[in-house]
Parts: structure tokens; sequence; C-alpha cells
């Protein structure tokens, strides 16, 4: 029996690197006057007192999405006291290839601007199709103890990384809201007129509540498996229209809203929003294996959900369109015990994302010398460690 | 300093779209500059615009007979009314050199929040057209090249529903045409092909 011939048909695939931020340059942002990094595409440390700027270059990074980044700050807001209007350079390689990202506010205009190579951006999808951020920072201890509009926003920017266009559509839905508000508060009640912007807001609607029903069904399948020592986390999306498409179909729930806004207008002239629509779902969270909710969960607890879903957020990324985020991980360490974080500090590793982690004393990730890229934060200046 | 004439027109130059003080300034140099082959030249075409140009009665474009040579060509094919936002929107669509019918200049796109309701806009005069066409019993079809924009999906969705009892055809641009995007950035390849491909929803 002749011997098999080497199998030279099967192809070697060229696996590309993770999507990393492999430059970043800074200028009037924050506490930083001109401050350049430069990193690769595994984990980085940063490490420094507080104040010393370090969350301040995760909001950087966070940027590089759409939207107003991980502390929601007004654009004037992050200018450098005393600097000009801020700007970010960003060199990022993205499946293999490089993508040169600039943005900044925009001193004319009340908003901040985007370029790819140099050409303004299309919409708001095309920077989150060149690469998805997600953070997770200490002001989201409260996300379970706050109302609804937190989490709904934290569940948008999840659904951003996974559908690009999520951003747009919601964005047109929530400007719909505001037109359909003033057209009832002014009386001009022009039966098409109104007719046609809920008809417009209606398709929004349903795509919003789509998208999200399969950013949570997705994440909910890769929660099962759970991560390291995580916590494993069931997610359930509360709301009225995403209930809809349990029931029927796109089209049915679009002519279904329709049909309600149209009885809800005088109600909801009076109160300014309307009692139907996306803008009133929740998202709960709750421990798969005892059901116990997150908001019942301590703090340290509710963290570890946190992480868990932020990571199976990257995964979903990476089965959809192929590429892993980009993970803002902001104080995530300090209120792990040490195993814990040695075990984070594993799963990261094994996740194979680009991750930023903070922290003020660089011990906290003592398990990933050698293996991480430690970077020391002082006053807006940044020196490297070894 | 410069001279009262020439802030006046640096006031006036800086108010046009695109231009800010600064480029104002330069343009009003570069202007005078060159008096007998910009400058001159340039008041002339001004005036002449200003004495001969005026908007079309029946669809809004701008042209220096009243009713426009689109409306007054006989080749046209008037069973088709092309709904564009502005004026350059018309330009685009006839430089792609694929749409032979005839048009409709809105005038910009429903906004509540910019106050701009359907009495701003030319939408009683599209009305009167397709009661028209009922009347001589002609079978309309009318195209909506508005941007894909938020404002410009509710105008299309607005218009759809008022034309609905002329019993006249609407269709829209094929999708394809980038979010944000207005018809007049679009390269003529993808008008025609948005065109041909142009969608029936009522
Ligand atoms: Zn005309």
């Amino acid at each position: 029996m002749a011997a098999p011939a080497p199998s030279a048909a099967v192809p070697i695939v060229a696996v590309p690197p993770p999507t990393a931020v492999t430059g970043l340059a800074l200028k009037d942002f924050r506490n930083y006057g001109r401050a350049h990094i430069e990193a690769g595409p595994g984990l980085v440390v940063l490490y420094g007192p507080n104040g010393s700027g370090k969350t301040n270059l995760l909001e950087a990074l966070s940027l590089l999405a759409p939207g107003r980044g991980l502390r929601r700050a007004a654009l004037a807001e992050i200018d450098r006291d005393g600097g000009a209007p801020w700007r970010l350079e960003a060199v990022v390689d993205a499946n293999g290839e490089r993508v040169e990202v600039e943005t900044g506010r925009d001193p004319d205009a009340e908003r901040r601007f985007v370029r790819l190579f140099g050409e303004p951006a299309r919409g708001q999808g095309a920077l989150a199709r060149t690469l998805g951020v997600v953070w997770l920072v200490p002001s989201m201890d409260r996300l379970f103890q706050e109302g609804a509009a937190a989490r709904r926003r934290f569940l948008d920017r999840l659904a951003l990384a996974v559908f690009p266009d999520h951003a747009t559509t919601a964005g047109a839905y929530e400007k719909g809201l505001r037109e359909r508000a003033v057209l009832l508060r002014t009386g001009r009640r022009d039966p098409a007129w109104l007719g046609a912007l809920e008809r417009r807001m209606a398709e929004n609607a349903v795509a919003v509540a789509a998208a999200r029903r399969e950013l949570v069904n997705g994440l909910n399948r890769l929660l099962l498996d759970g991560f390291g020592a995580l916590p494993r986390v069931v997610l359930t999306l509360e709301g009225e229209v995403e209930a809809m498409l349990d029931a029927m179909s796109a089209l049915d729930a679009e002519g279904a809203i329709r049909d309600r806004w149209r009885w809800l207008r005088d109600a909801d002239a009076v109160t300014g929003g309307s009692g139907l629509g996306v803008h009133r779902s929740d998202l709960v969270v709750a421990d798969a294996v005892s059901g116990e909710l997150a908001a019942r969960c301590s703090t340290g607890r509710q963290k570890a959900m946190l992480l868990a879903v932020t990571l199976a957020e990257a995964r979903l990324r990476q089965a959809r369109l192929g590429d892993l985020p980009i993970l803002l991980l902001d104080e995530v360490a300090a209120h792990l015990d040490g195993e814990r974080r040695e075990r984070l500090c594993a799963t990261l590793v094994d996740l194979g994302a680009q991750a930023w982690l903070t922290g003020t004393d660089p011990e906290l990730f003592a398990a990933l010398h050698g293996r991480a890229r430690f970077l020391a934060v002082e006053e807006g200046r940044l020196h490297e460690h070894d | 300093m410069a001279s009262i004439e020439i802030e006046r027109l640096v006031r006036f130059l800086g108010r046009l779209p695109g231009l800010g003080p600064r480029s104002a300034q330069r343009v009003a140099l570069a202007l005078m500059k060159r008096p007998d082959t910009l400058l001159r030249p340039l008041a002339d075409a001004l005036t002449l615009c200003a004495d001969r140009v005026r908007t079309c009665g029946v669809c809004g474009n701008l042209d220096a007979v009243d009713p426009c040579a689109v409306c007054r060509d006989p080749e046209r094919d008037r069973g088709t009314i092309c709904v564009v936002q502005e004026v350059d929107d018309l330009w685009a669509l006839e430089r792609s050199g694929t749409y032979r019918g005839l048009y409709h200049v809105l005038g910009g796109t429903l906004s509540a929040l910019d106050g701009r309701g359907p009495e701003e806009l030319r939408i009683a005069g599209l009305l009167a057209r397709a009661e028209a066409a009922k009347a001589e019993g002609v079978a309309l079809e009318v195209v909506l090249a508005l941007g894909v924009t938020v404002e410009g999906q509710t105008t299309g969705h607005y218009l759809a529903e008022r034309l609905t009892p002329f019993g006249c055809a609407v269709s829209r641009l094929a999708q394809g045409v980038p979010v944000g995007g207005e018809m007049n950035y679009l390269d003529e390849g993808t008008i025609e092909a948005a065109l041909r491909a142009r969608q029936r929803i009522v």
C-alpha cells in the first residue's frame, strides 16, 4: 500500500493578528498636551497613581468607536485646559490591514470629526466596522442600581460592536422620537406627517429591537460555557417591542407599533415621550446557576458578571464579523482576590484580544509579567517599564 | 484696512456655503487682482442670473424661462416625475443622462426639529400635478430620489401617503445609496443603477 501523499493541497491559512491599536497620538486631550504610545497586539497594563491619566488614555481609545466615549463627556470638556481642540491619531491593525483613524473636536461645529485614511468617515457604521471597542469602567458599578437608561446604553453599545449600523438606526429612532414630540407639542397634527414619521420610527424601532434580541441570544449562547472563574450569566431583554418580535413578523410588528402610536398621540403629547417604544426596554442580568439577579449581588460579583458579558461580547464580534474588539478594562483587578485575578489574566491571554488594563499597582498584574506590556503613567507622561 | 467696498464684498462672500471669513478675503483678493478676466465677467454673470433666472412655477427648477426647459421639452416622458430635494440633485440626475422624465424639486425635507413642514416645501405643487395627471387620464409614476437620511425617509413616506389618492405609482431609488448620502454626491453609474432598480412602494 502506497504511503499517503503529503497533503500539499491543504492551504495554510494565515490568521490575521487580532485587531489592535498599534499607535496612538494624543493632542490636547485631557491632561495630555502631546503624547504618543505604541503597542503590540497583546495586553497592555497602564499603572500609576489615581489622577495620573490612565483612564484618560482609555477614554481616548474608547473614542475610536462611534459615540461619546467611556465618560460620555461633552466634546469641549475633553479639551486640555488652555489647549487647542483635542485630537487623536491612531494606527489600527484591523484584519491584517493597517488603518489610520483620526478624530477630534471640530471647532466650527459642535460635533467630532472622524477620518479614515484622511477621508471623512461616511456615517458611524464605517468606524464601527473597522474596529470594535468594548469597555468596563468603575462608573458601571452602579449599572444595576441605576435607571434602565444606563442599561439600555450598555446594551446598545454592545450591539454596536456586533451590528455596526446599530448606532445609526438607534440615533434615527431617538431623533424621530424628538421630532414626534415637537409635532405633538406644537399642535402641528398633520396626520400624514405624523403617520410618515411614525412609520419610519416603527422601522427603526423594529431594527433596534431585532439587533438587541439577536445580540442577547448570541451572548447567552456564549455565556452558557462560562469564562474561566467568572460567573455564568444569563441575560433577559425586557421590552414591549422586543416581545412583539417573539410573537409576530417584523412587518406585522411595524404595523402594530404604528397603530399603537396613533392611539397614543394625545397621551404622548402630554408626557413629551411615548408610552411605547424601544426607549423603554431594559436589560436584566442574572446568575445562570442560582437565578439571583445581578442587582442583588455584591459589587464584586456584579463586576465579575459584567466582565463575563464583556468577554462574551468579544467572542460574539469575532464570530459575526471575524475580528476581536479591543477591550478597555479600567480598575477591574482591584475587586478580585489574588487567585481570581490570576485566572482573569489567564482568560484574557486565552482570548487573544488586545486588552488595556489599568491599576494603581503593577503588582496587581503580576501574573502577566512577561506576557503584557507595562506602561507607567505619570501626570500625562508615559514610561516604559519591564 | 480694506476699503468699505471691499469689506462689503468680503462680507457677502463670507455668507456663501463653504466660505468662512478667511477664505472670503482670499477670494475677494483673487477677484481684485484680475479685474478684466475674473471680477468684471463675474459681476456680469451675477447680474445676468439676478435678472433672468427664476424658479420654474411647475417643478421648482432654476432656469431663464418659466416653465423651465425640462418642463417644456416635448421629448420628455410626461408619465414620470422624479422628486428631488434640491436643484443640484436634478443636475446630478441630468448628468447621468439616463433619466428622460420630468422633475419636481421639493426644496428640502420635512423636519420638525428645523420647523420645516409640508407648507414650507413644494408639496402642494406636486399633488396638483398628480391631480392634473389623473384628470387627464395620464398614468403617472412618481420616483422618489430623496437622500437616505432620516428626514429623506420620513419625507418619502409622507409623499407616498399623500399621492395614494391620485392613483399614481410611487417608487423610490434602489437601496445602495450610502446612509446620509445626498443625491448630488453620487457618481453617474450609481445614479443609473439606482434608477434602473427602483422599487415600487405604492
Ligand atoms: Zn420645470
